[in-house]
């Protein structure tokens, strides 16, 4: 039953805030959507529900994970809505309240889905959840990121779906026993699928869900997209968007480990995550607006993640934690990228200087946040590329982990140069500090807050859980 | 029953070619409509003729592909009273040529799979993989946006076709599921690609390419 509410509460949310003309309404929906969507998650966490609806919906680790991190996310984003007013044309944001609900409902569906085409269902009903989202304003830019992001994304997702059958191809070819496409059964049975289905199915979805989830070569909607949407939308595709496909990716990594076919897998997460980290290294270099600049951090990081999932051991445990670390981290980035966008009225790096005097409070959160998305200690990110670059060294893949350093160093140089010129630099004729309002800033700041905690210390529940989906990605957990 | 689904599968692959041949974006819109009825039929007379499960996958594949959105799309051009040409990157002649490739391709590796005697109709896979390759097509050559929903459609329509011969493996409610997608899916493409029109005075996908780096 919780699992089944999980989906249903946001969803029917969703419906309720479609209702009220006015927004005050609307946004009341939004909150105690969320806040209730967020306490029924915690009871799932504690009481730990068993398979519901034939070994269709199941809570594991791993799923619970992602769903955390989306809800912690989204409850963030919602407080930020509330003092978030929209430039142009207010009509066109009486969906927006009720597309966010959506986007949780389904968000929700692809972490509890163990039937593969179920989880297929969910991604995809995430990207029509958001693109809505993305067409805020009236004005040619946000119309062609909305439209490359669902040409793109479909067809990806499309892709993906021909591997879902192609996995199902290789259970009948096979012969093996257990419920068609459900993962349990799946993995049970994994030795005896069809080998070559296997392959096939896995490079569809890997390559299907990983333009979904901004790797490269098929990474090209997502500089658009995070950059032309509102604020709270560009936090929530880059935290939690992505990581539901990244989920999609790594379901179908479980399902190609059981079949014996790791060693056909690993390489492919490998060449993706280093591609990608190669695209943002060369993008972020001369980047001069800093929301595309931002969304191609967000690839260098979905990167990391493949590569971290690819090298397999410690270094998976390392991608789960870095999953929570740079994730919380690039939302926090955005929404106060939303902040400095309202006070400069531009997105180009040039145009703006001094936000530490002009907006003190988003200023220091933002430098804070840089540091931590480039893995200064002692945010989570450093502890967790410090797992997968230990993990890397104990595989073997030593030359990948100082390819991907080099590759770090040049996108903190790139993200440097225009972060310290902004955050610092003289504040001319801008005028004195202007007072910013608790809503724009305490989801940042609380956020932060969780960054540096985690960095110093992870609780024992997190720890068990992160090392128990690194197990059932055939990795190890790592201590503290 | 094998030779009423063989006769429907083969005037699938004539869309394919009618699809890649069409100058107007009508005939288009019209092509795709005729390949998602007869996708819709094909349930019917697969498997041993007609169940629940497989009336209902007939009627849903048929309103939504068949009739809803074609109509929808059909809306959008004639209310964005755009130029009904196609204008394709590469010329008709070539366009055809290249579906005859995607046709031999797909029948030389249809022939080389691995498929379990049940599924091994001779036409399904070969025409469902065809079909992916000429959405693909569609997609890549075709300028305008509306003609790139087109290609989606059609490339749906291939994944979908491949999808039939599992219809025990995939169940009824993710069909469902996944066709519902796909019907929100073009319906908010329909609704971008009106107001393109709006912005830009044309549906030239190349015209939506000022966001660069």
């Amino acid at each position: 039953m919780l699992l089944v509410a999980l989906i249903l509460a946001p969803a029917l949310a969703a419906l309720g805030a479609a209702l009220p003309a006015r927004r005050a309404g609307r946004l009341a929906w939004l909150l105690a959507g969320t806040a209730l969507h967020a306490a029924l998650l915690v009871a799932t966490w504690v009481t730990g529900p068993a398979a519901a609806a034939g070994g269709w919906l199941a809570f594991d680790p791993l799923g619970g994970l992602v769903l955390s991190l989306v809800s912690v996310l989204t409850v963030g984003v919602a407080t930020y809505t509330v003092g978030f007013v929209r430039p142009g044309d207010p009509r066109a944001g009486r969906a927006f309240e009720s597309c966010l609900l959506a986007f949780l409902a389904a968000a929700s569906l692809v972490a509890v889905s163990h039937h593969l085409g179920l989880l297929w269902v969910g991604i995809e009903a995430t990207t029509l959840a958001t693109a809505p989202l993305i067409y805020q304003r009236d004005d040619p830019h946000s119309l062609e990121a909305v439209w490359k992001y669902l040409v793109v994304c479909s067809v990806g997702i499309a892709l993906a779906l021909l591997g879902t059958f192609f996995l199902a191809t290789a259970q009948v070819v096979g012969g093996v026993a257990g419920r068609p496409l459900v993962l349990d059964d799946l993995m049970r049975h994994g030795a005896g699928l069809h080998k070559a289905w296997v392959r096939a199915a896995f490079l569809f979805l890997a390559v299907g869900f990983g333009t979904k989830m901004g790797l490269a070569p098929l990474h090209t909607w997502l500089p658009d997209a995070h950059g032309e949407a509102p604020a709270p939308v560009s936090a929530l595709l880059s935290g939690a968007l992505l990581n539901c496909a990244f989920l999609g990716v790594l379901r179908a990594f479980q399902v190609a480990n059981a079949a014996g076919e790791a060693d056909f897998a690993r390489p492919v997460l490998l060449g993706l995550g280093l591609l990608s980290l190669v695209v943002a290294a060369v993008f972020v270099v001369r980047q001069d607006n800093y929301k595309r600049l931002l969304a191609y951090s967000s690839v260098e990081h979905m990167g990391i993640l493949a590569l971290g999932s690819g090298m397999g051991g410690l270094a998976i445990y390392g991608s789960l934690l870095h999953m929570l670390g740079s994730s919380i981290a690039k939302a926090v980035l955005f929404l106060l990228a939303g902040n400095i966008v309202a006070a400069y009225g531009s997105k180009l790096v040039q145009d703006v200087q001094g936000v530490v005097r002009r907006l003190p409070v988003s200023g220091v959160l933002f430098l804070l946040a840089f540091l931590a998305i480039t893995g200064s200690p002692p945010f989570v990110p450093f502890m967790s590329e410090l797992a997968i670059l230990t993990g890397a060294f104990r595989s073997g893949h030593a030359v990948l982990a100082v390819a991907m350093l080099a590759l770090q160093a040049v996108v903190f140089i790139g993200m440097g140069s225009a972060f310290l010129g902004m955050s610092l630099g003289a504040s001319p004729e801008r005028g004195p500090p202007i007072r910013e309002r608790a809503w724009q800033v305490a989801a940042p700041a609380v956020l932060m807050t969780v960054l540096l905690v985690l960095g110093l210390h992870i609780p024992a529940p997190l720890q068990r859980a992160l090392a128990a989906a690194a197990g059932s990605l055939g990795g190890v957990g790592g201590g503290p | 029953m094998t030779q009423i689904s063989d006769f429907l599968l083969l005037a699938i692959v004539l869309v394919n070619f009618a699809l890649l041949g069409a100058t107007r974006l009508s005939t288009m819109i019209r092509a795709v409509a005729v390949q998602g009825g007869l996708l819709g039929l094909l349930p019917l007379v697969l498997h041993g003729g007609p169940s629940l499960h497989a009336v209902g996958l007939a009627v849903g594949t048929v309103a939504i592909k068949g009739v809803i959105l074609p109509r929808f799309l059909t809306w959008a051009i004639r209310e964005a009273a755009l130029r009904r040409e196609v204008e394709p990157r590469i010329g008709f002649v070539g366009s055809l040529l290249l579906g005859v490739v995607a046709m031999a391709v797909a029948f030389a590796v249809a022939a080389r799979l691995p498929l379990p005697p049940e599924l091994a109709r001779p036409l399904l896979v070969p025409v469902a993989l065809a079909t992916v390759m000429v959405g693909f097509l569609i997609l890549t050559t075709r300028a305008k946006a509306v003609t790139q929903v087109v290609g989606y459609l059609a490339l749906e329509n291939g994944i979908y076709l491949f999808g039939l011969t599992l219809t025990e493996q995939v169940p009824f409610l993710v069909e469902i599921g996944v066709l519902l997608d796909v019907f929100v899916g073009v319906f908010i493409m329909g609704i971008v690609v009106f107001h393109i029109n709006r912005a830009f005075d044309s549906l030239d996908a190349e015209q939506l390419a000022q966001l660069k780096d």
